[in-house]
């Protein structure tokens, strides 16, 4: 009796089993007139107009496809799962968007350490992966169907150490680190690498978890060491706080970091304490091409005259070099067109045109602004 | 002078862990558990002020001080009403069940107002730059820079510490509160409305809270649902650290916390260890000296 009970059950379970299994399979690669890509972003918490930025633009590229017919006679449709800023969200709404929904290939992060959760899932799925704008090397080097189209870390810290150098005529730089971001210890650790080649002296080092409320304790000692100029390569929700709280304890020094503090939320936070610092990023809108013209124009009319950043621009060029490799495979098939990126060369695109090299990162050259007025101030190009 | 500079630092911010220590420990005293959700209230305490802030501005123009008083006290009433709605649906229903019930039904109601808060339609999960509510200028004082704010939220804590003393101790409130914690059913039979003194605790504690959030947005002015969390923890080792239950212990265990932190974060190397400190100390408490440093045997609790 009880036997039969437990294999009526096994049945069932089976039954069901092969049933969802049915619909997966339907729903794999969408309906034959459609290609599924999958975004996942930080729409909510602590970074989420970086992911609001570059979601504008991914989804304005796919707009802008699909009105112009899509590719291979068919058109896109963009399934975005937001992952909340959070750890270990991101694998589960990467594994969610390839085998729920389909997805035939990924977008996606801003940030390395949310990057580096879906890579290993897409690259196991062989399923590529385009990041439109995490920086650390250790993403692409996750497997061969992971690629991005910016530039990466050693290449940002080396741009950074130069600009200390050269342009803050800085000797003596303090660094201050996010001990939770991939990006921020891999920027950390070029840069150091970079201004003590440069002939800079790093007199400084600390740390900090992002999401702290509190820096002075380490600020204190960073001042105690009287730097030139104190580098923090982090995120700008921090980044703001850290330079309001180096002002309160007299700290009154250059700050400078990377593309982790283009935000307009920097200046809403920081207000008169971030002015006049410095950070590197992909884009500024005031270097103008054609083609970033256009795009800055589509982008206003899209978003109510918004100005787009460097996340907005990667995140239409990371959908835009999708659609293109695409269309040079001549199919969806998750190998053709990883076969197509990895052979992109000089595709234009609005911030700088991509040459995918051998470790599947873009080449391209970097921007320096400057906080001014409470906006953010091109300074100068650093090309590679 | 560093050192002087690292202890007056450590004090701006324990003070703040002190304010929210206090709640714990007085809702620990009265009822014998860990209202868990104390750190979200923190959390509408600056949300309250966030949103008070530009009607005030209005009246009072901007950064007025008389402006920023009445900001405190409403966000205060505002959180007092909070925590004694929290304690008259969530834990008085509960109150006869067993101590794990009413622990965990504290997480849950913490997780429920961390999560309505993030939705886009009640504050949104994003963080939001807190206005200025006073002037900040930098004192220097003997090589010691301060920020203003700073030094006025350890003078204000330092006002609350001594009206909670004054209020335990002095009053007919106070006494009935230190009643009820020595023994409820002996305090009902003598007359003591008990739902009232809990009611009453409560609402001391979610106001101290709300100023503790104000004070904690001054000093980092960007705010999300999620921003209690972090002191929420800190404070409720303090408590720990100071013996729960026990007034002038979460005042210490606060302080000591702040400063511990902030000179664990000033030393290279060790910064990065700075989260983990707090919680190495929870740990030899909890097994060296489980009554807290004021040990609850010695000072009577509240």
């Amino acid at each position: 009796m009880r036997k039969s009970t437990f294999l009526k059950g096994t049945f069932t379970l089976a039954a069901i089993a092969f049933t969802l299994g049915a619909f997966t399979a339907c729903n794999k690669g969408g309906s034959s007139t459609e290609i599924i890509v999958g975004e996942f972003a930080s729409l909510t918490g602590k970074e989420a107009t970086f992911g609001g930025s570059s979601h504008e633009g991914t989804q304005l590229a796919i707009e802008q496809l699909n009105a112009a017919g899509g590719v291979l006679g068919k058109k896109f449709k963009l399934i975005t799962e937001d992952n909340q800023t959070k750890a270990g969200e991101s694998a589960t709404v990467v594994n969610k968007l390839i085998s729920k929904d389909g997805a035939v290939a990924i977008l996606g992060e801003v940030a390395s350490s949310r990057s580096l959760e879906a890579a290993p899932i897409c690259q196991s799925n062989g399923v590529p992966m385009i990041s439109p704008s995490s920086t650390n090397p250790k993403v692409t080097e996750t497997g061969n169907f992971i690629f991005r189209v910016c530039f990466i870390d050693p290449f940002q810290g080396t741009v950074m150490a130069n600009f200390a150098t050269k342009t803050l005529k800085a000797k003596k730089v303090a660094v201050f680190t996010d001990v939770k971001s991939d990006y921020s210890k891999g920027l950390a650790k070029y840069f150091k690498e970079g201004f003590t080649k440069a002939g800079g002296q790093i007199v400084s080092e600390l740390d900090f978890n992002g999401g702290d409320k509190d820096f002075k304790g380490q600020l204190t000692t960073i001042k105690g060491a009287n730097p030139d100029a104190v580098f923090v390569p982090g995120y700008y929700t921090d980044a703001a706080l850290i330079c309001i709280q180096a002002k309160e304890i007299g700290l009154n020094v250059p700050l400078f970091g990377g593309d982790g503090w283009e935000s307009d939320t920097l200046t809403k936070l920081g207000k008169e304490a971030v002015e006049g610092n410095y950070f590197s990023t992909h884009y500024a809108p005031d270097v103008a091409t054609d083609l970033s013209k256009k795009f800055v124009a589509d982008y206003q009319k899209r978003y109510n005259g918004k100005l787009p950043d460097a996340m907005a621009a990667l995140g239409y060029d990371s959908a835009m070099l999708l659609a293109d490799a695409m269309k040079r495979a001549g199919s969806t098939d998750g190998a053709k067109v990883r076969d197509a990126l990895a052979a992109t060369k000089d595709f234009p695109a609005v911030a700088g045109n991509i040459t995918i090299n051998e470790k599947r990162d873009a080449v391209k050259s970097a921007v320096i602004l400057k906080v001014d007025g409470g906006k953010f101030k091109f300074v100068e190009t650093v090309n590679p | 002078m560093h050192w002087l500079q690292q202890l007056v630092n450590g004090l701006a911010l324990g003070s703040i862990y002190a304010l929210i220590a206090l709640g714990y420990t007085m809702v620990y005293g009265v009822l014998r558990f860990i209202n868990f959700a104390h750190s979200d209230v923190l959390m509408l305490g600056a949300y309250s002020a966030f949103y008070l802030a530009p009607r005030m501005e209005a009246v009072f123009g901007p950064q007025s001080a008389v402006g920023t008083l009445f900001i405190i006290i409403a966000a205060a009433a505002i959180c007092a009403v909070i925590g004694i709605l929290i304690e008259l649906l969530a834990y008085r229903p509960l109150r006869n069940r067993p101590k794990l019930t009413v622990l965990i039904t504290a997480i849950g109601v913490s997780l429920f107002i961390e999560f309505t808060c993030q939705h886009g339609a009640v504050f949104g999960a994003d963080t939001k730059a807190f206005p200025k509510l006073l002037p900040s200028r930098e004192l220097h004082f003997a090589g010691i820079e301060m920020a203003s704010n700073d030094l006025l939220v350890l003078v204000l804590t330092a006002v609350l510490l001594f009206a909670m003393w004054f209020i335990v101790q002095r009053t007919k409130i106070g006494m009935a509160i230190r009643a009820v914690s020595f023994n409820e059913k002996a305090a009902a039979l003598m007359g003591v409305n008990v739902n009232r003194v809990i009611s009453f605790t409560f609402g001391l504690g979610s106001a101290l809270a709300a100023v503790a959030g104000i004070f904690y947005a001054m000093r980092a002015p960007g705010i999300e649902p999620l921003m209690g969390v972090q002191p929420g923890v800190r404070a409720f080792i303090a408590a720990v650290l100071g013996g729960i239950g026990n007034l002038p212990g979460a005042a210490l265990g606060g302080l000591l916390l702040g400063v511990l932190e902030t000179v664990a974060g000033g030393i290279p190397g060790v910064s990065i260890y700075r989260d983990g400190i707090a919680f190495a100390i929870l740990i030899l408490i909890l097994i060296f000296r489980p009554a807290g440093l004021l040990g609850r045997a010695v000072i009577e609790k509240v």
